[in-house]
């Protein structure tokens, strides 16, 4: 039997595309890049970065200074966009604070404020500066307490910390809370935000590109970080219910390499299979696959294998990692809004800055916007420790 | 859902709580706690190569993970993981935040990699070869409650057993004086929907509102319990040990707690 599916009834996002949907779905549609030449704080990377204009002038003040950090402001920002609060203040009269659980994905917290703190040590004892508050910004589970403080919500909550599959997971862990009756909706998410360990941790693997990255493409290098948030509440769907719908999901291990993606994309392979399964649907009756698409060369390899395995050469799919970067931790629920905005309204976004296919690899990818009617759209997340995660969306499907 | 489940096996390991097996009686208030010191596992999954770069967090993890999962004689590649620590390796933090008060920020691409929440999942699985789902999580000292609650969600929604793994380590310096763990606290507990001849107890769980958790009598114990986030599993494990069973409270500072009725 097919999984119940769940109602996505609100969502936002901000990244380098700006702030709230609406900027987001008219950056995809114009095909414009939220890129730009790493100028984030004092670094000297010749790469590119997505980069959220403006959190440097907007601290968290009165009752939450405490939470004040990067990461902290970029969730905060999120939650002020699209009405999401409002949103969630008629979910909570539904079904109450208690019945609504916060589970948001994050690889990195605001752990730019303890590389702050190490850079101001006291040179004498080597202790952090008095101003520093380990729990309320580093430690992974500050984003959820902020988040779940700000919206007023006592349901279960935990932070996702499953590097870049982080939020797509979120969407897994609220629909087996639901299904386990722990509660009866569930604020979704992911945040990640620009910090020196990111930005010199993929530098130093050799994975940042010089270049805007290009995904798919031959001369592929690298991927550019990003950061972005991005919360989605989610439901049980009703009969006849028009939203779109968390249909499917599938999560595996590689059990492969800490940091290479399986070869021939075996866990991918099973992490979609098991999505299909969830929504009992067949590899073609998927419209869009919104893959995860680093632009890295081996991990666009083994997704490709993966998705050739699946659905074969026609399926057409892109990569959207061109207009925001790599946000990690917040990739998942952002490219999860960017599937439910193709449905909604209608077109499968190009893989930007992509000029020419890799002629090695076999998948429906597509360079260019196309507007065309879509049913059900694949959204997929992978990870550091072979971490993998699909989401299944769609409209509820006639059988 | 039936909110039932069966503790298949325990793996433990912190300074006087050497394996369930050797810790079982003094958790069941038969033979007293002595806070010795705690060797440091060898991760003996691991290949050699590996075991010589993975911190004491990883195999801390890997230790009760593995215990756990040969006392219940089951085969790893079968068993999905929930891997639940409050702040995950800060060893490997503190040397990158380090690294990036130097010239030319040398981050280390190794610890870079080890730097991810679920580095320990990621070791498991290679090790392991498991392919099944993981996921690693963070609530802070409610941590081990949340991992509770999603082994549980996962077991009854996939009716199937799970391992979750609750760790957490000191910090080092300078990290050490703003999160105080105050010793090492490594717990697995395999739980199975679907209760067999080998179960150690039955958990039922009830989500409720709770205003405080319930300690535990020895008071060493207790210490132990409020000095490292993992260990606020002890209450539970200390009624799992004992033939009568208890009623446990867990709860976190901002939401719902759980009761746990544990019965033999």
């Amino acid at each position: 039997m097919a999984m119940n599916p769940l109602a996505m009834s609100a969502c936002t996002v901000t990244n380098a595309l700006g702030r709230g949907v609406a900027a987001a779905l008219t950056a995809l549609q114009c095909g414009a890049t939220g890129l730009r030449r790493c100028d984030f704080e004092e670094t000297d990377l010749n790469t590119w970065i997505g980069r959220v204009a403006g959190l440097e002038e907007e601290p968290l003040t009165g009752e939450f200074a405490a939470f004040d950090c990067r990461n902290n402001r970029l969730a905060w920002l999120a939650l002020e966009q699209d009405g999401f609060s409002a949103a969630v203040d008629r979910a909570i009269v539904r079904y109450g604070a208690d019945r609504i659980g916060v589970f948001i994905g994050s690889s990195t917290s605001g752990i730019r404020a303890t590389e702050i703190a190490y850079s101001e040590r006291d040179p004498v004892t080597g202790s952090l500066p008095t101003h520093f508050d380990y729990q309320h910004t580093h430690n992974l589970f500050s984003v959820v307490d902020l988040t779940r403080r700000r919206l007023g919500l006592t349901g279960p909550a935990f932070t996702v910390s499953t590097a870049c599959s982080s939020s797509a997971k979120a969407f897994a862990v609220a629909h087996r809370h639901l299904q386990a009756g722990f509660c009866d909706a569930a604020v979704v998410g992911g945040v990640d935000s620009l910090c020196l360990t990111t930005l010199y941790g993929f530098n130093a693997l050799g994975l940042a590109s010089t270049e805007r990255c290009q995904p798919w493409a031959a001369g592929r290098d690298g991927l550019n970080i990003g950061e972005g948030a991005g919360f989605a509440l989610l439901e049980w769907a009703e009969p006849g219910d028009e939203r779109v719908l968390l249909l499917g999901y599938g999560e595996s291990s590689d059990a492969h390499h800490m940091t290479a993606a399986h070869p021939e994309g075996a866990g991918a392979v099973l992490a979609m299979q098991q999505a299909l399964t969830r929504a009992e649907l067949r590899p073609d009756q998927v419209d869009y696959i919104n893959l995860h698409g680093t632009a890295t060369p081996l991990n666009d390899a083994a997704e490709d294998r993966a998705v050739l395995r699946v659905f074969g050469p026609h399926t057409p799919c892109s990569s959207t990692k061109g207009w925001t970067g790599h946000t990690l931790g917040a990739a998942g629920v952002t490219e999860a809004v960017f599937a439910l905005l193709a449905l909604e309204h209608g077109f499968m976004p190009g893989t930007l800055n992509t000029r020419q296919i890799d002629p090695a690899l076999g998948a429906g990818v597509i360079l260019d916007h196309q507007r065309r009617p879509l049913h059900t759209a694949l959204s997929n997340s992978f990870g550091f420790g072979g971490t993998n995660c699909s989401l299944l969306f769609g409209r509820r499907i006639d059988r | 859902m039936n909110p039932i489940l069966s503790v298949e096996s325990v793996g433990l390991l912190a300074p006087g709580l050497a394996g369930w097996t050797a810790s079982r009686a003094i958790l069941a208030g038969e033979a007293p706690y002595i806070a010795a010191p705690m060797p440091m596992p060898v991760a003996a999954l691991l290949p050699a190569n590996e075991r010589r770069r993975v911190t004491n967090l990883v195999k801390l993890a890997l230790h009760v993970a593995q215990e756990a999962i040969v006392q219940a004689c089951r085969d790893p590649q079968t068993i999905r993981t929930v891997f639940a620590s409050s702040g995950g390796d800060s060893a490997v933090l503190d040397k990158i935040c380090v690294a990036l008060t130097l010239p030319d920020r040398p981050v280390s691409p190794t610890h870079f990699h080890q730097s991810v929440h679920n580095t320990t999942a990621g070791y498991w699985s290679i090790a392991t070869g498991c392919t099944q789902p993981s996921i690693s999580l963070s609530a802070y000292d409610g941590s081990f409650m949340a991992g509770l609650r999603e082994a549980a969600a996962l077991a009854w929604t996939e009716t199937a057993p799970v391992l979750l793994i609750a760790y957490d380590m000191p910090q080092p310096f300078p990290l050490a004086e703003r999160r105080v763990i105050i010793a090492p606290f490594g717990m697995a507990l395999l739980v199975n929907p679907e209760p067999n001849e080998r179960r150690l107890a039955m958990l039922r769980l009830t989500q409720t509102a709770v205003s405080a958790a319930s300690p535990s009598a020895d008071p060493e114990l207790e210490t132990l319990r409020i000095g490292n986030p993992a260990a606020r599993c002890l209450a539970l494990l200390q009624a799992i040990a004992r033939p009568a069973g208890q009623r446990v409270a867990l709860v976190d500072d901002g939401g719902m707690g759980l009761k746990v009725e544990v019965t033999p």
